[in-house]
């Protein structure tokens, strides 16, 4: 069958060929560019470069704040996801469109918005400040704020279809057979929302690992206590040290690999769920 | 308590709390920000809002955030047609690795994307020396920023056509090449009508970031003012000199821009959702469960990526 389609429809040698080009020239020339650099490097001078202090300072802050700011968007991207499929509310669907902003607004106009906000002079700032004592921006807690706001949409947009697609019969079985609210909700619907939970907290860890443009302006860059891994980068970068950067570039990317192949069996993982529930409600449900 | 319409709601009270809770957490972290960029903008009045934005450095920074979208965006959606096409119609070996390829500029870190280029284009990279003796500069010029930006934004439209063409299957395609239709027939007659609302989606997506992009851009530009300067670097380095009406002058104009990308894809999700419920209702009732998974998929929301859901409809075919 898929040796016939071959011959019926056209453009399989010309759409492939030229993607495959394309992609070749803008993704794997470069990646092998950043392979072929570090490998010049001898294994110990990699590791050298890889484990300073500073660099270890950086993985830690930068992983650190990463994890944190995933797991509020984790707790409250649940919530909103909730919220917006199972109640009503006026100005519902202006909030539903308005959650994917963060994937709308270019990161440089975030970063300084945030930290003019949460600067000790700032509409938050001033009150974290003067009433609690705790400062935010250029600390720590600036760069998980940022990161929180561009991680919002990631939990939110992949939990919510499969809350829309819960059947509301399961339910009805768990509380007819005498179970509460409660005891519903979590032993019956947030099992079958972890994947999707699961899938966009890796989303929003991973894309906030590698985040630049919102952070540098609210965390305050100093060496081992705010500095991330990208500025890093780009401070080596700054002092002609190539081989300094291109040694972090491969270990950010490997990381970036992990969390990819991460994401993809955590697809394939709901996925199978998903349709495997579809056939148990014929069955059973 | 538990009367029988009730089993599937909370209380009354939790669902406040909830609804609070959301909305709270979202005006914090999204409305707020939001207002604070025009407020900032104008703190000192429109004068010198509109002062900062006909600056000669704000107006050729605005050019050139549109030039390079205005390049990048025909390449991508080149591309993007051509992978989706490939992928969602055709079997071939390799098609699980190529689309994990297309998914790979979600994860790296921009400035890591960034520095691929520097190491290929840069002075020390592989051709810098050549590129030199030529005098064609790449890096530190537009080429460079419009090659780091291609790279950032490649998957956008590509990520939003393979789910959707694999869902229309190719029945449509194949009844027009057997009734005589020529390749490009097909495609503008029949391919691109189904995709017309999808590929829209992409290339919003894909301008939104392609115009905003901050990190990449700004390890291949240089900073040199009033050439390489982009919007979001030109605002970066107002924000740097302390100037900030110009700063959050030039951030209201992206924010505006951020605003019309949500206004138009919010459209657009609408305009696919009415046609796949168009679909379903035409479709016989043993095909409708397929025809929802489509509706679905088109009216989620995101980032166009790697949604389980979207993929399902595939699996559901076969």
């Amino acid at each position: 069958m898929t040796r016939k389609s071959h011959r019926v429809l056209p453009g399989f040698g010309l759409s492939l060929g030229y993607s495959l080009v394309y992609l070749s020239l803008l993704v794997l020339i470069p990646l092998g560019a950043l392979i072929a650099r570090s490998a010049q490097l001898s294994l110990a001078d990699f590791w050298a470069i890889a484990t300073t202090e500073r660099a270890f300072a950086a993985y830690k802050i930068t992983f650190g704040c990463a994890l944190i700011a995933a797991i509020v968007n984790g707790v409250f991207g649940l919530i909103v996801a909730w919220v917006l499929v199972r109640y009503d509310f006026p100005g519902k669907r202006l909030v539903d469109a308005f959650v994917d902003l963060p994937f709308a607004l270019p990161t440089a106009v975030a970063g300084i918005t945030l930290t003019t906000l949460y600067a000790s002079t700032g509409w938050v700032g001033q009150f974290l400040e003067g009433v609690l004592g705790f400062k935010v921006a250029f600390t720590p807690a600036g760069i998980v704020v940022a990161l929180i706001f561009i991680g919002i949409p990631f939990v939110v947009r992949t939990v919510q279809p499969v809350i829309e697609d819960i059947e509301q019969e399961v339910e009805e079985a768990a509380a007819s057979l005498g179970a509460t609210r409660g005891q519903t909700f979590f032993r019956v619907l947030l099992p079958a929302l972890f994947p999707a939970l699961l899938t966009g907290f890796t989303l929003a860890f991973s894309r906030a690992v590698g985040e630049y443009g919102s952070v540098i302006f609210i965390a305050g860059n100093m060496p081992m206590v705010s500095e991330i891994t990208p500025l890093l980068i780009i401070s080596k970068l700054e002092q002609y040290d190539l081989p300094g950067a291109t040694v972090l570039a491969v270990v950010m990317l490997v990381i970036s690999f992990v969390l990819l192949l991460a994401i993809n069996l955590l697809q394939w993982w709901t996925a199978n769920r998903h349709s495997g529930r579809h056939i148990e409600n014929g069955v059973q449900a | 308590m538990s009367t029988v319409r009730r089993v599937n709601t909370e209380s009354l009270l939790v669902r406040c709390v909830l609804i609070v809770l959301a909305l709270g957490f979202l005006f914090f972290f999204l409305g707020l920000p939001l207002l604070a960029v025009f407020a900032e903008a104008f703190k000192q009045g429109f004068g010198p809002y509109w002062h900062a934005l006909m600056e000669p450095d704000a107006l050729s920074a605005l050019g050139l955030t549109l030039l390079i979208a205005l390049l990048v965006l025909p390449l991508n959606l080149l591309f993007g047609l051509a992978a989706a096409w490939a992928i969602a119609k055709f079997e071939f070996r390799g098609k699980s690795l190529l689309t994990t390829l297309i998914d790979l500029p979600f994860a790296v870190s921009p400035v890591v994307a960034g520095l691929l280029f520097i190491l290929i284009f840069g002075r020390q990279g592989w051709l810098g020396p050549w590129l030199q003796a030529h005098d064609i500069k790449i890096i530190f010029a537009l080429p460079g920023m419009v090659i780091a930006t291609m790279f950032i934004t490649f998957p956008y439209i590509a990520r939003e056509l393979i789910p959707l063409m694999q869902s229309q299957g190719k029945d449509e395609e194949e009844a027009a090449v057997s009734l005589g239709a020529s390749g490009l027939q097909m495609f503008w007659r029949v391919s691109l009508p189904n995709i017309k609302w999808g590929l829209l989606y992409g290339v919003i997506l894909a301008n939104a970031r392609a115009m905003g992009e901050f990190g990449a851009v700004s390890v291949v530009s240089g900073h040199i003012r009033g050439e390489t300067n982009t919007l979001p670097l030109h605002v970066e380095i107002l924000y740097n000199e302390y100037n900030t009406v110009g700063a959050f002058a030039a951030a209201s104009v992206l924010a505006l821009l951020a605003l019309v990308t949500l206004v138009a894809k919010t459209f657009v999700e609408w305009r696919m959702q009415k046609e796949t419920e168009m679909l379903s209702a035409e479709l016989p009732p043993e095909r409708a469960p397929l025809a929802a998974v489509v509706q679905q998929a088109a009216s989620q929301a995101g980032d166009g990526k790697l949604e389980a859901a979207r993929r399902s409809p595939e699996r559901i075919e076969k």
